[in-house]
């Protein structure tokens, strides 16, 4: 049943997979060799299950830990966190990972950050590796032709005691992004786009492999993007090819491998990318020109359209059932149909999280911020992916281009992202937010999530509404 | 875990699709110690109002499905988040098995892994199952793992599929982690065999 052995054509994905494969079962799962393991502050009751059955994480070497969800953004103080279960998650994580050998980048460390952030920035995440993490934005380091896993907490004890995921065999789809992208339109339009034309279940079953001149024009950062939304879109893992943009990034990176061995590595690496004539279980082809800086105005990530366009209509659906989630959407974020995308007012900005918190993305919000000012009763804040994003922006002086502006300029972790750490949006407060989830509740109970770029924050940030980034550096 | 081989139990609609597993238990309900109490946050901020009463209108606040094992649910029930915590509150709060069009992946995985079974029943099929418990609330539905079988208040049995590794586990109780630790010997000799070659 497995067509791994045969010489034909293959692609990425089973290349890595076949490497990995230790044994199958015999209903076809199979037992994957597990590279690297990174933990977060979520990861308490693996450890617990672990302890029940008196076993130890079988490879500390390979596993790496960072506290990023429960995290306060103002002090980083662990003690300052006053809620006791709170702290509890993180103080847990630094004495499960000391007990285990397992090396922690603790909240004073600093390559302290948000998890799926410092796996790429370290140079943990490498080509051709299976990475996995309890966490379902883990496709992220699929950007740099891992094989990435966001796996569950019974899976995390199992990967913990044994090095290996049990896993059934995806179909690939490749996502091929033709064309070029238009001026001030980024990765995380792409991505929007993208699952809004194959819809949030659309890749169920699937890996992504993105493609396509668009992908490969993308910089590394902007490819960690996109596959961070894979999930988003239903799909297992994501993936893109690694190539000299790839290798440029990883050289010199701590963990990167160095000397001889970065030369062996660069001829395994070669050797990933998907054959000529590899067959893939789905295509799907985007004409890259055609994306618009996207917001989303619902409560899925699918619920995108250009910032030109207006919220639309359920009665216009056809389908029953879209028709009532859509109006469900509508009311929870208290929009009306027919609005315009540009003339929604905001309440807060978020710019950060796994999605857009790296260097890059905070240049792009700054490079609109300069020389303006948040918008009257606008609490905007950046919260830095990882401590050394933070360092390389207050380097660059971005740090005052925003407080200058009135935003907060804040610690590294996921905040605003998910609200786990107590920093929540308030109830019936509309975010523009550079995040990955725009759920009923997400950044808090009530409160109300637009998805879209740094550039379209930033932009929304200083003009009080919802607004065409492209406007705003033309300076209308 | 958790054995499961047969079941019947009022089933309790929930008609919304995309439930995704912040809905099921919000994010700020993660840091709960996991101690057999997450039922009490399950659908939190459906099931509760944000003064904190409870919502006659959300299906389990009413009467008739107070006992209800059983889940019925529309497409792509528990997307989202990776949160295991998902599970352990559905189960917490009672529930053995969610039937569905579709669920989202991990989810589902994760469902396995803990004895809660995911059955999987043509669109269809679940639509008119949803219709129905609307119309009768309270009739119970029916749910035989060996036979990999359903059987509705309308008499109807419908066929589901489980994978044979999952259904085996689950019909005795036992996990993945003690079979796998059972295969450590497979394990070290490819560790061997691949440490020449990679990382
Ligand atoms: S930033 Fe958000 S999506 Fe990313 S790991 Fe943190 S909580 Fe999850």
């Amino acid at each position: 049943m497995s067509t791994e052995q045969s010489s034909g054509p293959r692609t990425m994905y089973e290349k890595i997979w076949s490497r990995h494969r230790i044994i199958e079962r015999a209903d076809g799962q199979t037992l994957l060799y597990v590279d690297r393991h990174l933990i977060h502050d979520g990861s308490a009751p693996a450890f617990d299950t672990l302890r029940e059955r008196g076993l130890a994480p079988r490879a500390p070497g390979h596993i790496f830990g960072v506290p990023d969800h429960y995290v306060p953004t103002d002090t980083r103080d662990v003690r300052a966190i006053a809620d006791p279960e709170k702290r509890f998650m993180v103080e847990s994580l630094t004495e499960n990972a000391a007990g285990a050998n397992i090396t922690l980048f603790g909240l004073t460390d600093r390559r302290q950050g948000i998890v799926h952030i410092i796996g790429p920035e370290q140079g943990i995440s490498q080509p051709g590796m299976v990475i996995v993490c309890g966490d379902s934005h883990t496709a992220t380091h699929g950007a740099l032709g891992a094989l990435a896993f966001g796996i569950g907490m019974t899976e995390v004890a199992h990967a913990l005691a044994t090095r290996t995921l049990w896993q059934a065999k995806s179909r690939v789809m490749r996502i091929v992004v033709e064309g070029a992208l238009a001026p001030a339109v980024t990765a995380k339009d792409v991505i929007l786009a993208i699952i809004a034309t194959i819809g949030t279940a659309g890749a169920t079953g699937h890996v992504i492999e993105y493609a396509g001149p668009v992908i490969a024009g993308l910089t590394m950062e902007g490819r960690l993007t996109v596959c961070n939304m894979s999930i988003e879109a239903g799909a297992r893992a994501g993936m893109v090819a690694p190539d000299e943009v790839t290798f440029a990034y990883l050289q010199g990176r701590p963990y990167a491998p160095q000397g001889r061995d970065w030369e062996r590595a660069l001829e395994r690496w070669r050797g990933l990318v998907s054959d000529p004539g590899a067959v893939f279980d789905r295509e799907v082809t985007i004409d890259g020109t055609t994306i618009a800086p996207m917001v989303t105005w619902g409560t899925s990530p699918q619920d995108a359209v250009p910032i030109d366009g207006r919220v639309p209509d359920p009665d216009r659906e056809e389908d029953a059932e879209r028709r009532q989630s859509m109006a469900q959407a509508l009311a929870y974020m208290g929009l009306v149909p027919g609005t315009k995308m540009d003339e929604i007012p905001v309440d807060r900005v978020f710019i950060g999280s796994c999605t857009n918190g790296r260097i890059e993305d905070l240049r792009s919000a700054a490079s609109i911020v300069k020389g303006r000012k948040v918008w009257p009763g606008v609490e905007a804040w950046v919260v830095p992916g990882s401590r050394v994003v933070k360092e390389q922006a207050e380097a660059e002086g971005l740090d005052r281009v925003f407080r200058e502006a009135g935003f907060a300029w804040r610690e590294a972790g996921c905040s605003l992202c998910l609200g786990t750490n107590g920093e929540v949006v308030a109830p019936g407060q509309r975010c523009a937010s550079t995040s990955n989830r725009n759920f009923v509740g997400r950044q808090g109970r009530g409160a109300r999530t637009h998805l879209m770029s740094p550039g379209m924050a930033a932009a929304a940030a200083v003009s009080g509404h919802l607004v065409d980034v492209r406007r705003v550096m033309a300076g209308a | 875990m958790r054995r499961f081989t047969e079941l019947t139990s009022t089933a309790v609609p929930i008609e919304r699709p995309n439930i995704d597993t912040d809905q099921i238990i919000p994010a700020r309900y993660l840091q709960k110690p996991r101690d057999g109490t997450l039922g009490q946050y399950l659908f939190h901020d459906l099931r509760f109002r944000p003064d904190g009463m409870p919502d006659p209108l959300f299906v389990l606040n009413q009467a008739p499905y107070r006992e209800g094992r059983i889940l019925v649910a529309a497409q792509n029930f528990g997307c989202g988040s990776s949160r295991e915590n998902a599970v352990w509150a559905l189960q917490d709060y009672g529930f053995q098995a969610v039937i569905a069009p579709s669920f989202g992946d991990i989810f589902r995985n994760n469902s396995l892994k803990n004895g809660l079974l995911p059955v999987v029943l043509p669109a269809g099929v679940v639509g008119g199952l949803l219709h129905l418990l609307q119309e009768k609330p309270g009739e119970a539905v029916a749910i035989d793992l060996a036979s990999e079988t359903v059987r509705l208040p309308d008499g109807t049995v419908h066929r589901f599929e489980i994978d044979p590794f999952a259904r085996h586990c689950l019909l005795n109780g036992i996990d993945e982690l003690a079979f796998t630790l059972s295969q450590i010997g497979e394990i070290e000799s490819f560790e061997l065999r691949y440490g020449r070659e990679n990382f």
